[in-house]
């Protein structure tokens, strides 16, 4: 007699946990040929609500964490990801993937995940600036992360686009909470089971599965979030974001012409898409007339 | 009004400094203003103006025109045509020229400037002199060298201008915003339609003589004037391509709403509630210096003003003693006297505005001290005022008021002080006082705000970046940052 296979229950990723959705609701999303992949959870607002609160909460140590340790993690993410390739690799293939596109987005994800783990502690210096003021003070500007970032993520894809608008926002120190793509959601669940795994601490990243149809203007209105990036070239909805983002002058991103599987989407710019630039001035002593003379 | 008991010392301060007024023979201001568009000054389409009047003897300077829907659009038709012509054509050396030449021209006319500043916005003559132009001058001078080396500022990055910036400024200061706006868009090659605040035109209006006289091609820079209806024509004007705006958060919100949609590219300088943060080991005497500067610089019309103070437990009753002593000999009064410390509220309007805040500190139960100064018998003015026994909740402590009003809370930890001074939907600035460097680092970073201030405040310069986080608003000016709001990215 075979073995029965044991199915995979795929559940939402809330500070650091695995919880179904609060509403008890589920969508079963098929692929090209009808079949369903599997229950998914039909997140609600209120499970947006709790992201945030877990995001909120995991900024203060996040954003602190030295900037090499923060690359450290990412690379970890990286690591954790190669080892469970075959996983993602037969989750695009059930999602309408070829065996050579599914190892290509896997190893693009891999990649890019390090080239982001390289930029925690170098865009900074990049990106900063000692600044030359007239008068006799020290003075300069540093960027830091802007905190809280609701992210919808690309939708064309399962893996590529939530890792490369995932990987600039953590790596610059924000928290973020990620609407999955609606029609491929497979590989965003098991990628948070890889950032459980990868020393990211929990609320860092937060995942949802859903309707962006339905989400995205809670993303767009919540009064603690900082900023909202979107990816998709709706026009409806891009003037949603922009109005409701207004409430609390929220940052808008909007990424509708990139493409995720180019090089194009590999920037120290995109992490500076989600940073403030913090100017700090002191005072420098000038009594006497001792200058440097050798 | 109640007022708290005033317990500070009796100071023999009994002599008076003789009048010092500056002279206004410098400053010719015409007895109407129209449009400056397309290089010429031209009558509005609405056929009306305004006035503008001196807020520190409510007497009228002159009237200026209130350009209608119609006048933005010929602004925005000469931005346009000169942009796609002239401007964006210019090799960026020659456009670099263009700018010294009109800071040079700012520096020369910098007295003129100076007084009409004070004239028309009511702030002391000291500041305007010392600190309002010459940074408006330095401001373009500083843009102007970046004209040809903006490959440097960005690397790997393509970068082009965005065409037509519509920009919009407040009545604190009139001119340095003016420079703050046009000078990063000139440099990078963009052209402008600039609007000055309607109680604070006529700095803008000199500005434009100038560039007139530079020579600087006709619809590079179009300076119109207006009231809130003339900004939100700019607004929502369909080919402008970049909106600039300093000013109130609630007016950035409506103006971020009304662009959603669009292709618009927006930055955001709005409002703050600064925390200024004095610790126990701080120098005391330099650190109520700072609070003083902090608050009162301008009469407090600063969005980036310390109007927070928080002041660690155990030198609470010396630095109020010393706040209220501090406060007694502050010079309030006639703002193009040049002795004046606190000068005229810039319109009877935030007269108003002020006024309703100090009588919802009094209904909240707080208690208020405010100087004894004799204040002008004409004009705007209020007295320089402390409020404390303040709670974090307190509507003072939460909402800008745009005045000479100091909120004074305590702190013990700190933690305790991070969190208070982070417990606001603004993030602008804020201030620290300690002898001790590794605090002043951990409360630089820990503060959500753009420009942190340590052992000294209110400190501005073009090199320097400056903007908010949070409800503060987005992007930056000055500084290398600064030239990223005006290229496409």
């Amino acid at each position: 007699m075979t073995r029965l296979e044991v199915l995979k229950t795929y559940k939402i990723y809330i500070g650091g946990q695995f919880p179904r959705t609060e509403s008890g609701r589920y969508y079963t999303p098929k692929n090209k040929a009808g079949q369903a992949f599997a229950n998914i959870c039909l997140s609600s607002r209120k499970d947006f609500r709790d992201a945030v609160v877990a995001a909120r909460n995991a900024f203060g140590g996040w954003s602190a964490k030295a900037a090499f340790n923060r690359g450290q993690i990412l690379y970890r993410i990286a690591e954790m990801l190669e080892g469970r390739k075959a996983q993602f690799i037969d989750e695009l293939i059930k999602q309408d993937s070829t065996t050579k596109q599914a190892e290509a987005e896997v190893n693009t994800c891999i990649d890019r995940l390090i080239y982001y783990a390289g930029w925690c502690d170098k865009f900074q210096q990049v990106m900063g600036s000692v600044n030359p003021v007239a008068s006799s003070h020290f003075n300069f500007s540093v960027p830091e992360p802007t905190g809280v970032v609701a992210i919808v993520a690309p939708q064309q894809t399962s893996l590529l686009g939530l890792v490369s608008v995932i990987a600039p926002v953590i790596a610059g120190g924000n928290t973020c909470i990620v609407l999955a793509s609606e029609t491929k959601p497979l590989c965003a669940v098991t990628f948070a089971e890889v950032l459980n795994s990868s020393d990211v601490s929990g609320g860092v990243v937060n995942i949802l599965t859903g309707k962006p149809g339905e989400l995205v203007k809670y993303f767009a209105d919540h009064m603690d979030v900082n900023s909202i990036i979107y990816c998709e070239n709706d026009v409806e909805t891009k003037k949603l974001i922009q109005e409701k983002a207004s409430l609390n002058v929220k940052r808008v991103v909007l990424y509708d012409k990139i493409k995720w599987n180019t090089d194009e989407a590999e920037t120290p710019y995109f992490i500076m898409d989600t940073q403030e630039i913090k100017t700090t001035w002191h005072p420098i002593e000038n009594i006497g007339g001792a200058k440097a003379g050798y | 009004m109640a007022k708290a008991k005033n317990n500070t010392i009796k100071l023999s301060f009994d002599t008076q400094y003789a009048p010092a007024p500056e002279s206004k023979s410098s400053a010719k201001i015409e007895a109407k203003y129209d449009l400056f568009i397309n290089g010429k000054f031209e009558k509005p389409s609405s056929k009306k103006y305004f006035d503008t009047i001196n807020p520190a003897t409510e007497e009228k300077l002159s009237e200026v025109a209130d350009a209608n829907a119609a006048d933005v659009d010929k602004a925005v038709k000469a931005a346009r045509v000169a942009y796609d012509k002239t401007w964006s054509k210019m090799p960026a050396k020659e456009r670099a020229k263009y700018m010294y030449r009109i800071a040079r021209m700012i520096q020369e006319r910098a007295r003129e400037f100076a007084v009409i500043e004070t004239l028309d916005g009511g702030k002391p003559i000291r500041e305007s002199r010392d600190i309002d132009v010459p940074l408006v001058a330095n401001h373009f001078f500083y843009y102007a060298g970046w004209a040809d080396k903006l490959e440097y500022a960005f690397p790997n990055k393509k970068i082009a201008p965005l065409g037509v910036a519509g920009q919009i400024i407040p009545w604190n200061f009139p001119l340095l915003m003016a420079a703050w706006k046009i000078a990063p868009a000139l440099a990078t090659g963009n052209t402008v339609v600039l609007k000055p605040a309607e109680t604070t035109p006529l700095t803008a209006l000199k500005l434009a003589e100038i560039i007139q006289e530079s020579d600087l091609p006709p619809g590079v820079v179009n300076i119109i004037t207006g009231a809130g209806a003339t900004g939100a024509a700019i607004v929502n004007h369909p080919d402008i391509n970049k909106i600039a705006f300093t000013g109130s958060t609630n007016v950035g919100k409506m103006i971020q709403k009304a662009v959603a949609g669009t292709d618009k590219k927006v930055t955001l300088e709005l409002g703050g509630k600064a925390a200024n943060i004095i610790f126990d080991d701080a120098p005391i005497d330099q650190a109520v210096e700072g609070i003083i500067n902090g608050i009162f610089f301008n009469q407090g019309h600063v969005c980036c003003a310390g109007s927070r103070l928080f002041v660690q437990e155990s030198v609470y009753d010396t630095v109020l003693r010393k706040l209220k002593d501090r406060l007694e000999s502050l010079i309030v009064g006639d703002p193009m006297d040049k002795n004046t410390d606190v000068g005229a509220i810039n319109s009877k309007q935030q007269m108003e505005n002020i006024h309703k805040y100090l009588k919802i500190g009094e209904k909240e139960g707080l208690d208020m001290y405010q100087s004894n100064c004799v204040l002008p018998k004409k004009g705007y003015f209020i007295r320089p005022t402390l409020f404390t026994n303040v709670a974090q909740s307190s509507r003072l402590a939460q909402e800008e008021i745009f005045g000479p009003v100091l909120t004074i809370q305590t702190f013990r930890t700190d933690d305790e002080v991070i969190e208070k001074a982070n417990n606001t939907a603004f993030g602008l600035s804020a201030g620290v006082w300690t002898d001790k460097g590794s605090k002043i680092f951990n409360l630089a970073t820990k503060l959500r705000a753009g420009v942190i201030w340590a052992n000294t405040y209110n400190k501005f310069d073009p090199t320097s970046p400056f903007g908010g986080y949070k409800e503060s608003g987005y992007g930056r000016e000055g500084g290398l940052h600064g030239l990223g709001a005006y290229l496409i990215n």
